[in-house]
């Protein structure tokens, strides 16, 4: 802790390149860290997400390429089972964990809140480094799973991101990707529990102790907000995977029986009578499903809340309008993120448990839906009557609104346990949650990354390509999820290699074509938008101190920010974060840092207050 | 609907200060408390020893919500058809009498270090840090007593859950004594000026301490009796 009492010599940007761009302090620098490994893992991603639809849609089909790279995963070019199903794995995991995770907290957050409150540096800058390189190594040890996955038929250990025991405790005798793999991805989630930790504990520090003067809680962006509430979810759930998935790696390897249950008959061996299968007694596989979804639901919120306080944030900006119900949003974001700690069981309705609770849970999850309405109300109640400057950064905000609503609204049949039972486990789950919480909390980052790279990088990013990046992606993402739903309805089950086997689904293969085709497009439409982010930092148009006249403190600072943010000058916020067209205001902006502007009516969530 | 907008009545222009105190400018309605600044134009100054309390609590929400969460585990697994309870050894019942006293011993040196009393601080913080050494080989003590009764980190889960707890509760107590030495080494340099740094250190790892305390005490009562 001792580094923030030598706060003074943090105003000295460090000379060597290793410890200004490496083993950095600079939550700036460390952000952008943040950004580009969520970029590095998305791509991981994104490109097994391509191998499973080619796979889904082509069966049996030949890719040379496939036989040359994983000649035990695809032997002549076809991808067999196994193979597969560690893609789904490690899709699930990476982009769960090191993009959804990592680049609307992690990148965006620790770039820009500190800045937004008005703060020189995160609490512990140390800390923050550390919750970083934690998180690469947590990333560079799920690749080596790719890699050591101790099956050569597998690219990685086959169980879903959820890992599900018993299959996932039992090691190499419960069958192929049961071995190292499981282990190394066991010890990456743990590893970024631990950097996850660290972060939050940095974010709830320095947002309770460093606002500059006059930084009223009230008075903080939206996107404070939303960061703040998500550190808090993963101070409270990232320890209980960290417990949790301890027990299994010890499962695993020590040989206890937290999630084994006695009398376990695997592979034709029954528990205890091979030196393969030790003998265990007295677990409950399920409680493994009660631990990881107590992380998981509250992780979900992780992914998309940032994202819901950027694009509130960004909406205002371009509707030149407050955000409407300022403080009802601060309130929706606190409830969705309590709720969220209380609806764990509705991914369990399946597992086995009482009508009762299953009732409860249901319960619970629908009240979910009212902050989410308040929220996507308040959303569409500014954009009311608003002269909407349409950027690149707006269309992906709006874009982020519909997605949300559309993702949603599945959610409400999901989240009731009778309507949840005949469609578990089918793409209608897959189509739930990819929008609302996979493609929804992207845009947020599409919005961000388009709103605030002039701050970042002092250019503007392309707004022709950001247009066309937008549309296809837009449309894109709908082609690919909405009809997963109808599939869901049909009975398609996930987690399957393909489906040639079920004449009730030969039906359906068109739209798997067509969702493949779909999602052949939307991914090389991001390579538009990885062209257009290195294009950019050297060709785009130059950008002013504040390009979008936008009204919060990032705004205020010199472009890109000095390594302290403020060059010294510590600043004073004399008002709340979105006051756009003030009446009788000389612009149709006012800063936070303005004191005397001659402003003599209230207007929007200010006006609420009192 | 009053159409009061905050604070420009009573914020004053750039570069001066309102009313009283060192740093309060628009007190937003709310008062100094809601305002985060901590006062002082020092960054020094920012990280109060209230900031200090308040980081070591969010780190032990994570900390706690762990072991809530691994006793929920335990919890669950004793209701299980399989379950085969033991007994406590008697080495764990010595460890949380040390631990007991531990806390008492530091507590006092706090209450020395307030009273001003440095060099009596100083020795009632050796003094808990040797107890905690001592619970920790209490703690291994107990190890070797669960296994002369053939009982063994593997195998049925009671067993499993002793030895899991009280390893990794041990984990988290060696940080605490790291703390520990980390705070004497403070006291011993602070023999002639008492820094308030010194102060925020020991109120910081008291509330560790104390804690570590109590988690074990809950992890031992758990083990003992819930069956």
């Amino acid at each position: 802790m001792s580094e923030t009492h030598d706060a003074v010599h943090r105003h000295e940007p460090p000379k060597s390149f290793i410890r200004k761009y490496i083993f950095s302090l600079d939550h700036k620098v460390i952000g952008i860290q943040y950004i580009l490994l969520a970029l590095a893992a998305v791509l991981v991603g994104m490109i097994m997400s391509l191998l499973m639809r080619l796979n889904l849609s082509w069966p049996g089909t030949n890719w040379p390429i496939l036989g040359t790279l994983f000649p035990g995963g695809a032997p002549n070019g076809v991808m067999n089972p196994e193979f597969y199903l560690s893609l789904v794995t490690m899709h699930g995991t990476i982009m769960v964990f090191f993009v959804l995770t990592t680049a609307p907290q992690g990148g965006f957050g620790n770039y820009f809140l500190p800045i937004q409150i008005g703060a020189e540096d995160m609490a512990f800058p140390f800390l923050n480094m550390m919750s970083f390189w934690i998180t690469f190594v947590g990333f560079i040890v799920i690749l080596a799973a790719i890699f050591f996955s101790g099956a050569p038929s597998t690219v990685g250990p086959i169980g879903g991101w959820t890992g599900y025991a018993p299959l996932s405790a039992l090691g190499q005798i419960a069958g192929p990707g049961q071995g190292m793999g499981m282990n190394l991805w066991i010890i990456s989630i743990a590893i970024f529990c631990v950097g996850s930790l660290l972060g939050a504990l940095n974010f709830i520090t320095t947002l309770l102790n460093m606002r500059t003067r006059g930084m009223s809680l009230m008075r903080m962006p939206l996107t404070c907000w939303a960061w703040f509430t998500t550190a808090v979810l993963a101070l409270l759930s990232f320890p209980v995977l960290l417990g949790g998935g301890i027990l299994l790696l010890l499962d695993r390897l020590a040989g206890t029986s937290f999630f084994i249950p006695g009398g376990l008959y695997v592979s034709g061996v029954l528990s205890g009578t091979n030196p393969n299968f030790p003998l265990h007694t007295g677990g409950s596989p399920i409680l493994w499903q009660h631990l990881f979804w107590f992380f998981g639901h509250p992780e979900v919120y992780i992914a998309i809340l940032p994202g819901m306080g950027a694009t509130s944030h960004i909406l205002a900006t371009f509707a030149r309008k407050p955000v409407f119900g300022y403080r009802a949003m601060v309130f929706a974001i606190f409830a969705i993120g309590l709720l969220g700690f209380f609806v764990w069981g509705h991914h369990m309705f399946i597992s086995g448990m009482s009508p009762y609770s299953a009732v409860a849970f249901s319960i619970l999850t629908l009240s979910i839906g009212v902050p989410s309405a308040v929220k996507t109300f308040n959303w569409i109640g500014t954009l009311w009557g608003a002269r909407i400057r349409f950027t690149s950064a707006m269309l992906f905000a709006i874009g982020f609104v519909s997605l949300f609503v559309a993702g949603g609204i599945s959610g409400l049949i999901l989240g009731q346990s009778s309507l949840d039972l005949p469609v578990h486990d089918t793409y209608i789950v897959l189509g739930h949650f990819h929008l609302v919480m996979g493609v929804a909390s992207i845009f947020g980052m599409f919005a961000a990354t388009y709103f605030w790279f002039p701050k970042m990088l002092g250019r503007f990013m392309n707004e022709r390509l950001g247009q066309i990046h937008f549309w296809i992606t837009f449309l894109g993402v709908y082609a690919i999820f909405i009809p997963m739903h109808v599939m869901g309805l049909v009975g398609m089950p996930r987690r399957y290699s393909q489906f040639t086997e079920y004449e009730f689904l030969k039906s359906l293969h068109p739209l798997v074509i067509f969702v493949s085709v779909a999602a052949i497009i939307t991914i090389a439409t991001q390579f538009i938008f990885y062209f257009n982010l290195i294009w950019s930092i050297f060709k785009g148009k130059k950008a002013g101190d504040n390009p979008w006249e936008a009204t919060t403190l990032e705004w205020s600072t010199a472009t890109p920010p000095p390594h302290d943010n403020f060059a010294g000058i510590i600043p004073t916020v004399y008002r709340g974060p979105y006051e756009f067209a003030v009446p009788g205001a000389p612009n149709d902006f006012v800063m936070q840092t303005e004191a005397d502007a001659e402003v003599p009516g209230g207007n929007g969530h200010e006006a609420h207050k009192h | 609907m009053a159409t009061r907008l905050t604070s420009t009545k009573t914020v004053p222009k750039k570069g001066t200060r309102a009313g009283k105190g060192p740093g309060f400018p628009g007190p937003n309605g709310k008062g100094p408390k809601g305002n985060g600044w901590k006062g002082g134009d020092e960054p020094q100054r920012r990280l109060s020893a209230s900031a200090y309390r308040i980081t070591m609590w969010v780190v032990l929400a994570a900390i706690l919500m762990m072991f809530a969460a691994l006793s929920s585990v335990y919890i669950i697994l004793a209701g299980g058809e399989q379950w085969q309870p033991i007994k406590m050894p008697r080495m764990f019942f010595l460890s949380s009498a040390v631990i007991l006293t531990s806390s008492l011993s530091l507590e006092h040196a706090k209450r020395s270090l307030k009273l001003g009393r440095q060099r009596s601080s100083y020795y009632w913080t050796g003094t808990t840090l040797l107890l905690g050494v001592m619970f920790l080989i209490c703690q291994l003590l107990g190890w070797r007593e669960l296994r002369a009764q053939g009982l063994y980190f593997s195998g049925q889960p009671h067993s499993s859950f002793f030895y899991f707890f009280t390893g990794v509760h041990g984990i988290h107590l060696v940080g605490g004594i790291v703390a520990l030495v980390y705070l004497l080494s403070r006291l011993r340099r602070a023999l002639a000026p008492l820094s308030a740094k010194t102060e925020i250190t020991a109120q910081v790892v008291s509330i560790y301490w104390h804690t570590m305390d109590a988690v074990w005490l809950w992890l031992f009562l758990l083990l003992m009796l819930w069956k």
